[in-house]
């Protein structure tokens, strides 16, 4: 699987992997709908270190869309939940 | 739904709107070329504009600290003077450059790394580019315009994805930019006005500058007087005496006039 974290580029990921990460990702997401702002940061933070280790940088030249994508590391809660609504943060 | 589940599938519906404008699939392989040259441009300009607020940051940084150092020196030059009141004003204002500088430094660490971020972001792009316009021509030579349609997706969401990130970067990077300008423009205008530089001035208000000048000029005064009397210095001490004399000497002037008057 192709996992895309916004501002760092795309990783490969093997199914298993993603799989062991999506715990991860329902933190996150808990994080997030709770309002827990020290929560989310190291949540997301750890879910984007699982990506990193368990990934591999894929091809720079490669025009393959993300299976997943991540916000950026630096990314404020509410910043995500905008994402999550789909206006506002994501341009086009 | 996962989050990152749900954040793709937003990323996907931008781009498939994206796509959905232009009809003849040839036309879209070419506009999306033409905005993504256009996005390049605009990353580049975005990494120009960080790096120049950055230099700013960096200017105001040193402008304050020699500020501050000057500061530094006025309370050191006013302790020999044994004024402890100016040496903790100019201490006390150069605290608060201090915390400024700060403050300062720490914005430029994060224009830093919004450049690098940037820099980043422009070389992924550029990538990406370049593999779409060779794909591009790939496509246009050996299918026919209605064969190409996928193809042509697949590559427009792989770039689509990509100009979405970038885009967001640089709206980041601005927004960012834009909070430490309007900073960076007051404390401009702080130096500008000459309000830190009074601190500092020799010639302006009366403050630990002045103070300190005024003291030193008030001992350069002196000097140069005494200089000038030459030999008088002494003399004004013995007329001091002398006045001393004169004052002792009076009862005995007056005795003496007692004395001539009685001798007349």
């Amino acid at each position: 699987m192709i996992v895309r974290i916004l501002g760092e580029g795309q990783y490969d990921l093997s199914d298993d992997a993603v799989s062991a990460l999506n715990a991860l990702d329902a933190k996150v997401e808990s994080a997030i709908e709770a309002g827990d702002d020290p929560g989310f940061h190291e949540a997301l933070a750890a879910l984007l270190d699982g990506v990193r280790t368990a990934g591999v940088p894929h091809d720079a030249e490669a025009l393959d869309s993300s299976d997943l994508i991540l916000p950026m590391a630096d990314a404020t809660l509410p910043e995500v939940k905008d994402m999550l609504t789909g206006d506002g943060l994501i341009p086009g | 739904m996962s989050m990152w589940q749900r954040i793709s599938l937003i990323f996907r519906a931008k781009a498939n709107k994206a796509l959905d404008r232009a009809e003849d699939p040839r036309e879209t392989l070419d506009y999306s070329y033409q905005r993504q040259l256009d996005l390049l441009a605009q990353v580049r300009r975005g990494v120009a504009d960080v790096a120049t607020s950055r230099k700013r940051v960096e200017l105001q940084v040193n402008q304050l600290t020699a500020q501050s150092e000057k500061l530094q020196g006025q309370a050191e030059q006013a302790i020999k003077a044994q004024r402890e009141d100016l040496a903790r004003e100019a201490l006390t204002r150069k605290s608060g450059l201090t915390s400024q500088i700060t403050d300062l430094k720490t914005q430029q660490v994060q224009l830093q790394g919004e450049e690098e971020k940037l820099t980043l972001a422009q070389q992924r792009l550029s990538a990406k580019v370049e593999a779409f316009r060779t794909r591009k021509e790939t496509i246009k030579a050996t299918y026919t315009a209605a064969e190409a349609q996928t193809k042509i997706n697949e590559a427009m969401s792989g770039i689509g994805e990509e100009m979405g990130d970038v885009g967001l970067a640089i709206q980041r990077a601005e927004d960012k930019t834009a909070q430490m300008q309007a900073r960076a423009g007051a404390i401009d205008e702080l130096i500008a006005s000459g309000a830190l530089e009074d601190a500092s001035s020799l010639n302006q208000g009366d403050d630990i500058a002045r103070e300190l000048e005024a003291m030193s000029s008030q001992t350069e005064v002196e000097a140069e007087l005494a200089r000038l009397k030459g030999g008088s210095a002494p003399q004004a001490i013995e007329a001091g005496q002398d006045g001393g004399e004169i004052l002792e000497a009076e009862p005995q002037a007056q005795t003496s006039g007692e004395s001539s008057g009685e001798q007349k």
